[in-house]
């Protein structure tokens, strides 16, 4: 369960407020697309979520966790309940593409027995086979989303946060990571989307949230919305 | 405890991958240390070798008491006593008068002519006892302990005397080798304190360089143990490393001017001694590099890594 209540937040350096008292609740196991024009405030939305920025005011609770009692040593923890797609992928960039996967699992104490049997299966999935020991600056750029993604999805987490995940694919492999993200939710995770993709949105007939200028402006599950 | 044996090789590995995969970084890292632990070494040698010709100058300096001839040689062995207890006394040697007149003779044996005088007088010498101070700053106190008055009706007027009464001489030796002690130490520890900034400074620039590295391993819920251990092994590595090169470059400029034969001494600073004290300290100097390019590398990786870990406050 998610559940911000009325969250403000303001940048220190930037004028106006990138959320405006935004309150949403998403059930376990749901499938939310939130869209938004560009600067409308998604991305601050998911920032707040991982706790990578504090609200200005506003309440958020993830499961048990009050985020006003959370401590500061306890943030990996929460972090890694969290599978997060990042909108400029965060891979890192000493490290291989098997590497940048393998680490998502070796901060959670992951066997190495099985880091080496999960990794080339997650690969696998995002279509990255015999990738595996580029560097990420010698990747394209829909090969890095798909890194990102590999690396979100490969420790299962409760909740995965998805930004953008489809922004520099093509209609094939954009409908393929849709098809991983779908899957991962049949198996229990929450997911949360965001896309500027008219054509995602329409046929995956799900809960959408729209923003607009920081401000939850509708919310209601598109024609034929199933849960 | 496995899984923190496994943690751990996870920290060592990653540690050696970075730095193989970091050469660049490395190598400028690695060139600045190794100057800099270069001239804590040079410092240190230096210093050694202040030191050893400070005592080689206080090795040559002695008291000398005369002693009158109806001074009894139990007398003497009790004035004997006292002086070995004082700390400020390195050694003391007695020798009755037939063992200051063969020194004498032994001293002289050039001056035919003294020796015959000395001889026809029936022998003029005092038995002597001769003190070398562990430390010129010490002279003072000896000469108090032998001028007091039951002391100075033992020995004969003039007595007791630095050698030959080169008091000035002495004095200015004594002042010149303080000052000397003094700017060595001050000199090793402005040294390593300005070497230790430049070091931390070169490595926070390299952690300063990674630093979005940082910041993702922290979003995605990484420890701060995991996070800076790598950083921490990577810029041990540089200390060890360094502390090795230092050394060589050391041994190797030795070797040079033991080979120009003209270049045994400097001034003040005697080479051929540095270089024994080297080789002689070979393992201690190595082991003391290591240690200090190993702490000062772990230490600056862990403050520079520090301000990167840090989660946003409100
Ligand atoms: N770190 C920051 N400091 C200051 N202002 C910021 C920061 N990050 C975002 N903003 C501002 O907050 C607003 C919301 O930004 P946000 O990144 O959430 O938009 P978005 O909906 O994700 O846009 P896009 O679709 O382009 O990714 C924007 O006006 C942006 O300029
Ligand atoms: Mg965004």
């Amino acid at each position: 369960m998610i559940l911000l209540d009325r969250v403000t937040k303001k940048y220190v350096r930037s004028e106006g407020t990138a959320l405006d008292r935004i309150s949403l609740h998403v059930e376990p196991k749901e499938f939310v697309i939130v869209i938004g024009q560009s600067g409308a405030g998604k991305t601050t939305l998911l920032r707040l979520l991982t706790r990578e920025e504090r609200p200005t005011s506003g309440k958020i609770i993830i499961g048990s966790i009050d985020y006003d009692k959370l401590k500061d040593k306890d943030i990996p923890l929460l972090r890694r309940k969290i599978g997060v797609v990042f909108q400029d992928f965060k891979l890192l960039p000493n490290k291989t593409v098997y590497e940048n996967v393998a680490f998502a699992l070796e901060i959670v104490g992951v066997s190495n027995r099985e880091i080496r049997h999960t990794v080339p299966k997650v690969l696998n999935i995002v279509n990255l086979k015999g990738k595996e020991d580029r560097m990420p600056r010698q990747l394209s750029g829909g090969e890095r989303q798909r890194v990102a993604i590999a690396r979100a999805i490969v420790r299962q987490p409760r909740i995965l946060i998805a930004d953008e995940p489809t922004g520099n694919l093509d209609p094939k492999h954009a409908w393929d990571v849709i098809k991983v993200l779908e899957k991962i939710n049949r198996y229990g995770t929450t997911v949360l989307l965001t896309t500027h993709n008219r054509d995602i949105v329409d046929k995956l007939k799900r809960r959408v949230v729209v923003i607009q200028g920081g401000k939850v402006t509708s919310d209601r599950a598109s024609a034929g919305y199933k849960h | 405890m496995e899984r923190r044996l496994i943690t751990l090789w996870r920290i060592i590995h990653t540690g050696i991958v970075n730095f193989m995969r970091n050469v660049t970084l490395a190598v400028a890292a690695i060139a600045v240390m190794v100057v800099t632990l270069t001239i804590i070494l040079f410092s240190l040698i230096t210093n050694a070798t202040f030191e050893n010709t400070i005592a080689q100058i206080t090795n040559k300096i002695s008291i000398s008491a005369y002693l009158e001839d109806t001074t009894t040689e139990a007398q003497a062995k009790v004035l004997v006593a006292q002086l070995k207890k004082q700390p400020s006394v390195h050694r003391v040697q007695y020798l009755n008068k037939d063992a200051a007149l063969k020194a004498y003779i032994a001293q002289n044996k050039n001056n035919q002519n003294l020796i015959t005088a000395a001889a026809t007088v029936g022998n003029p010498i005092p038995a002597t006892i001769q003190i070398y101070p562990s430390d010129l700053n010490e002279i003072q106190h000896i000469k108090d302990i032998l001028t007091t008055p039951e002391n100075t009706k033992l020995q004969t007027p003039g007595s007791p005397s630095y050698n030959g009464d080169r008091k000035q001489a002495i004095d200015n030796i004594t002042h010149a080798t303080n000052v000397l002690r003094k700017i060595g130490v001050v000199t090793v520890i402005v040294f390593a304190i300005i070497c230790a900034l430049i070091i931390f400074n070169t490595i926070q620039m390299a952690i300063f360089n990674r630093r979005d590295e940082i910041t993702i391993m922290r979003l995605l819920g990484a420890g701060t143990g995991y996070i800076r251990g790598p950083f921490v092994v990577e810029s041990a590595i540089y200390g060890l490393l360094s502390a090795v090169f230092s050394i060589l470059i050391i041994n190797s400029a030795f070797l040079a001017s033991s080979n120009a034969l003209q270049a045994s001494s400097l001034g003040l600073l005697d080479i051929n001694y540095a270089s024994q004290y080297f080789d002689a300290h070979f393992f201690q100097l190595l082991t003391l590099q290591i240690a200090i390019g190993i702490i000062i590398g772990t230490a600056s990786s862990v403050i520079a890594t520090h301000r990167y870990l840090k989660f946003k406050t409100k």
